[in-house]
């Protein structure tokens, strides 16, 4: 009962709370719950009934054709699809630690301190420089100390394995970079909020081969500390760095469901659905 | 083997496709007509701004000397003097317009493209269009009537701070509108996707990224503002003397051009000129030091 009213407050109380130890059984590491979650688009249905559990501490990826709702999907674990243009409604739960992340009481805000994201394209802030790109999200909801920022841009830059390539260039500017780069001060920078699950849109989409291969070897790296959700269109990367692989699929009516989520290994080789086993083997999408 | 001719294995096609024609010439050269017409046109816009430039240039720069920037007008017939009062109150009258109506402009620009929604932006828009379409005289019969006549009392700077103010909110929300408008979506949502609400990626985000666009958006309105000189008539009225307090008469640049110009003696309209070169610099270093001071940044 404690555990449940202080991670309650952990959500909804104004002071964002980092490291919050509750009561109780320790957690296991952060994870995910979506019960019967549908969304709309205005007055299109874009997703509809999912259910899933997001593992602690491991790595989920969601596969699918272009316009199966994957996208969609993502957005709606931290609240960012209602950003942007148009009325969309979610009906359902989304449940972080135990907790609706879309209860009335929430703020989308504090949501987004617990789940951060990655998006397809890198997106680092032009007007700032690469250390204070890292410490954005700290210095726009607090006032970090000197020492904390540098502590805080050293120890994410490393954690995105990317402070041995910038440590020479910390106040050069963040469009300087390259894009793998750029995508990888992206990571650093979501890591800077200590978020509880990192959430990541095709991350590698906009890179090529080399720079891919980074972010997918930091993935495996990263899961050990974070609960990751990764939305690819890519079944090879699935197979590299996700532990549990879930398949979505629009049917004719453009409405996307979620198929079938299974271990990685076992969704692949073993598909439960035909439709699994016809998108993996690649004969449509 | 160099020079050495391959036999193709392929036959030849009979005739040349790529033959010239008449219809082809005829084309040719009226699309080249064309492209000299344009060329003159693009030519004369440019000169019509050179040919200004030196002919103010060439009839002020005689006026221009220490006197003349530091000393205020005197009677005819009284050797020197200069339109220093008129450069303080034009400076003043600026800052004060801009203090007024910069934050305006800024934050409805701002509304438009962050909060704003559907009928309300286009009503909005549509008024900020209007006031930018008023002949400057209206506004400076209306800031006469509405604060000359009643408020204040009497013609006073801070009537034509108003004035100038009103003048500058619709340039300012158009060009910071459209500034706003070329900052990228992706940078709004990795700011929210931070945690960070909205009103904080505003100030933190969006508005540093396009820095160098208002600050321009603002000194074209500005340079605008600094040049009008209807609205100031009505309410500023002019001044020969260094004026402090925004309650009195001010002088300003443009009304104190107005007054040496329409004067019958050769001398005042020498300093006319000056007066016109002035003008013309204060605006050119204006926006020469924002091109310097914002290189590089989204305009």
């Amino acid at each position: 009962m404690t555990a449940t009213h202080s991670q309650i407050e952990a959500l909804v109380r104004p002071e964002p709370v980092r490291h919050h130890v509750p009561h109780g059984p320790e957690l296991p590491g952060h994870w995910m719950q979506v019960i019967n979650l549908s969304v709309w688009y205005g007055a299109r249905q874009a997703v509809e009934g999912v259910n899933m559990t997001v593992r602690p501490k491991a790595a989920t990826a969601i596969i699918g054709p272009s316009g199966c709702g994957k996208s969609t999907f993502i957005r709606c674990l931290n609240r960012m699809h209602e950003v942007g243009a148009g009325v969309n409604r979610v009906s359902g739960q989304v449940l972080l630690d135990g907790h609706d992340i879309y209860a009335p009481s929430v703020d989308p805000v504090k949501v987004r301190r617990h789940i951060g994201m990655v998006f397809q394209r890198p997106n680092p802030f032009p007007s700032m420089s690469v250390a204070e790109n890292v410490v954005a999200g700290l210095r726009l909801v607090s006032n970090p100390t000197k020492s904390q920022v540098d502590e805080t841009v050293e120890r994410c830059l490393d954690q995105a394995a990317l402070w041995d390539e910038v440590k020479d260039k910390l106040s050069a500017s963040g469009a300087s970079l390259s894009g793998g780069q750029q995508q990888r001060l992206c990571i650093a920078r979501a890591l800077a909020v200590s978020p509880d699950v990192l959430l990541m849109d095709e991350p590698c989409s906009a890179l090529d081969p080399i720079a891919t291969a980074k972010i997918e070897q930091l993935i495996i790296e990263l899961k050990r500390d974070y609960t990751i959700v990764i939305v690819t269109h890519n079944m090879q990367q699935a197979q590299r760095v996700a532990d549990e692989t879930a398949f979505f699929l629009a049917a004719e009516d453009r409405i996307g469901r979620l198929v079938e989520m299974a271990p990685t290994g076992q969704l692949f080789a073993h598909p439960a659905d035909e439709r699994t086993a016809a998108y993996v083997a690649g004969r449509f999408g | 083997m160099t020079g050495a001719v391959i036999a193709s294995p392929y036959p030849v096609a009979p005739g040349l496709p790529f033959t010239d024609d008449s219809r082809y010439r005829r084309r040719r050269a009226r699309s080249q007509a064309m492209a000299g017409l344009i060329a003159f046109a693009a030519f004369l816009g440019v000169s019509i701004l050179w040919i200004i430039l030196g002919y103010v240039t060439v009839k002020g720069a005689p006026a221009l000397n220490l006197a003349f920037f530091t000393e205020r007008p005197l009677p005819y017939g009284e050797v020197g003097g200069g339109i220093a009062p008129a450069i303080t109150g034009s400076l003043m009258l600026l800052v004060v317009a801009a203090v007024l109506g910069v934050p305006i402009g800024i934050g409805a620009a701002i509304f438009l493209v962050e909060y704003g929604k559907g009928s309300i932006i286009e009503g909005v828009r549509f008024a900020s269009d209007l006031v930018a379409g008023l002949p400057s005289i209206v506004v400076g019969v209306f800031v006469w009537a509405a604060l000359v006549r009643n408020v204040i009392g009497n013609f006073s700077g801070l009537a034509g701070a108003v004035a100038l103010a009103i003048i500058m909110v619709p340039i300012i929300i158009r060009t910071v509108e459209a500034v706003l408008n070329l900052v990228p979506h992706t940078l709004r949502e990795a700011g929210l996707a931070l945690g960070v609400p909205k009103w904080r990626v505003i100030l933190g985000v969006v508005l540093p990224t396009a820095r160098a666009g208002i600050v321009t958006g603002v000194v074209l309105s500005v340079a605008r503002a600094g040049g009008e000189t209807a609205p100031l008539l009505l309410t500023t009225l002019g001044n020969q003397f260094f004026n402090w307090d925004l309650g009195k008469p001010t002088g300003a640049i443009p009304i104190q051009l107005y007054n040496y110009a329409v004067a019958p003696y050769p001398d005042w309209h020498e300093k006319a000129w000056g007066a016109a070169l002035v003008l013309i610099l204060v605006v050119g270093v204006l926006s020469i030091l924002t091109r310097v001071a914002t290189r590089g940044s989204v305009r």
